[in-house]
């Protein structure tokens, strides 16, 4: 109802016709924030951008000139191809983690009634609110030489086990962080679910399983998707969780674009490593809305 | 909870320990009275609290992450009202563009961001300057602040406003004593939610701070990459703390939930 109502819109009362004109009100409006991302977003892009093309001199460290080689050394050098291809893994891995534990646990809130519901849903989500080095800083100490689940595993037996610095440790505080991001849209799909059409299918003899993965799951699987997309792209550019619990030497990309930055300072080389990492994500997201589009067109249509 | 069984609660209860495992553990080490992180068996202590009080370099990161928030939460909250307003309510030029501009933080990666704003400020000289640490903190919070202007906005009546108008109100009294009023859940909670990311904000901070600007989640990262004792925990436990407090203001004000989930 206050979609479309172009024609009264208040800044121009005295006008007759707002809409046929450029319209001033909304620019004078939206200025402000305007040239606050002009400046602070479109522009540092842009001169990260023009960065990654300029030579580095390591004797001096002026920058200047144009070259690929950055670019180049991205798909070439052993060490960043290493780097982009563990970033993908541990990614890909959080990922189906998160699907796998999320997915599930979305369905089961969603079928909670109050006020388990929004108890339990405050549990899984506020945790998103926590900063991000705190809960790398739990995980660090969980998983610690002194902490309780190596303590669990001398208990039973197993011995102590090197849990920090390591790939799985990596993951599993990712899916911590990212989990949150999965039961978000899962959970939003659920809400859109008619649970009607679950109880018919159950009545006419269909079983629970059956019910969910002919009735329940195809109509979540966007939310699925969304959420997928959306752990991926915040997983591969993590920077405090493998920063804080990757140690020196389990490099992601977001760790690498750092260490370029602030210890070697070879701006132009993290630059381009910044450059291809925002150009995945857009992709991503790009991707992302063309297939939930699509999905609502095919819907409709 | 009637409608889950056995398996799916048994499901949840460890996906619950597993979300609050990492927290409680920081919550609880932050009291012990060892020298070490240990978990607090002979005893509560708070002298580790009283050691993050008197470390300076923890108090000036705290004042300078507290104003920080506030400032950047308040300033990113006047800009945004107008722009929600500006792209909701009319039909213009460039309105696409300028809607996926002030939402783009959202899905440009914060490192991304860091080391562009590095550059941008090494090129105009304004590296290590609070002022434009705030401008770089409005960024990032105001599509936080826009999303729920723009959900408050368009789910508005705006006969409402007409009445006024038809009744003789200018456009400041109706923007004041109409407009303002029924976007207010909207106003605060997108506040509180641009404060919460604000203070919590490491991975663009850490490029663009210098050490006098040196923010709280900056400052834990650097120390726990050096050193860590229980002190650490304390500071964890302090952020938890806040972090708390404004999540059931939030709820309070706006419905977490709704927040997080959006309105569906």
């Amino acid at each position: 109802m206050s979609a479309a109502l172009p024609e009264t819109a208040p800044a121009a009362p005295g006008d007759e016709t707002p809409e046929r004109r450029f319209p001033t009100a909304p620019l004078f409006l939206s200025g402000p924030a305007a040239l606050l991302f002009a400046a602070l977003v479109l522009t540092p892009l842009f001169l990260t951008a023009l960065l990654s093309f300029n030579q580095f001199d390591y004797a001096t460290g002026r920058t200047g000139g144009f070259t690929l080689e950055h670019y180049l050394s991205v798909v070439t050098d052993e060490y960043y191809l290493e780097i982009f291809l563990r970033t993908f893994r541990i990614s890909a891995l959080a990922t189906a983690i998160c699907v796998v534990i999320g997915v599930p646990e979305a369905y089961i809130l969603s079928r909670m009634t109050n006020p388990w519901r929004s108890i339990f849903l405050l549990v899984i989500l506020a945790p998103l609110l926590v900063s991000v080095v705190v809960r790398a800083f739990g995980w660090s100490m969980l998983l610690g030489p002194e902490g309780p689940v190596n303590g669990a595993l001398i208990a039973l037996g197993i011995g102590r086990m090197k849990l920090l610095y390591t790939e799985g440790t990596v993951v599993v505080a990712l899916v911590h962080v990212m989990l949150p991001f999965m039961v978000i849209p899962v959970w939003t799909s659920l809400q859109k679910l008619d649970p009607a059409v679950e109880q018919a299918a159950l009545s006419f003899g269909a079983s629970r399983a059956t019910a969910i993965v002919r009735v329940v799951a195809p109509q979540i699987l966007p939310g699925i998707l969304s959420g997928s997309l959306i752990v991926f792209g915040l997983s591969a550019s993590a920077f405090a969780i493998p920063g804080l619990l990757g140690g020196r030497r389990l490099k992601m990309v977001a760790t690498v674009v750092y260490d370029q930055y602030l210890s070697d300072l070879n701006w132009p080389m993290g630059a381009a490593v910044a450059v291809i990492l925002l150009a995945a994500n857009l992709i991503i997201m790009l991707t992302y809305h063309r297939m939930v589009e699509g999905h609502y067109r095919r819907r409709l249509g | 909870m009637t409608r889950n069984g056995p398996v799916a609660l048994f499901f949840h209860t460890l996906v619950v320990i597993f979300m609050l495992a990492p927290l409680a553990i920081v919550c609880l080490v932050a009291f012990t009275p060892e020298n070490t992180l240990s978990l607090p068996t002979r005893g509560f202590s708070l002298r580790w609290f009283q050691a993050v009080f008197h470390h300076p370099d923890f108090v000036q990161s705290f004042w300078n992450s507290l104003w920080l928030a506030v400032l950047s939460a308040t300033l990113a909250v006047a800009l945004a009202v107008p722009a929600s307003l500006a792209v909701t309510r009319w039909e213009f030029p460039g309105r696409g563009f300028l809607n996926a501009l002030f939402l783009s933080p959202l899905i440009i990666p914060h490192l991304v961001l860091g080391v562009a704003m590095l550059r941008l400020f090494a090129v105009v000289g304004a590296t290590g300057s609070f002022g434009w640490l705030v401008a770089a903190h409005m960024v990032i919070v105001t599509p936080y602040v826009m999303r729920l202007l723009i959900a408050a906005i368009s789910g508005f009546d705006r006969s409402v406003e007409q009445a006024a108008y038809s009744l003789g109100a200018s456009e400041a009294i109706v923007f004041r004593r109409v407009t303002l009023p029924m976007i207010l859940p909207g106003v605060t909670g997108g506040w509180l939610i641009a404060f919460i990311n604000s203070f919590d904000e490491l991975t663009m901070s850490i490029f663009i701070t210098s050490p006098s600007t040196v923010t709280l989640p900056v400052r834990m990262y650097m120390y726990a990459t050096e050193s860590i004792d229980p002190m650490m925990a304390a500071v964890s436990a302090l952020i938890i703390g806040i972090t708390m407090v404004a999540v059931l203001l939030l709820d309070r004000v706006y419905g977490l939930d709704r927040i997080l989930v959006g309105q569906h």
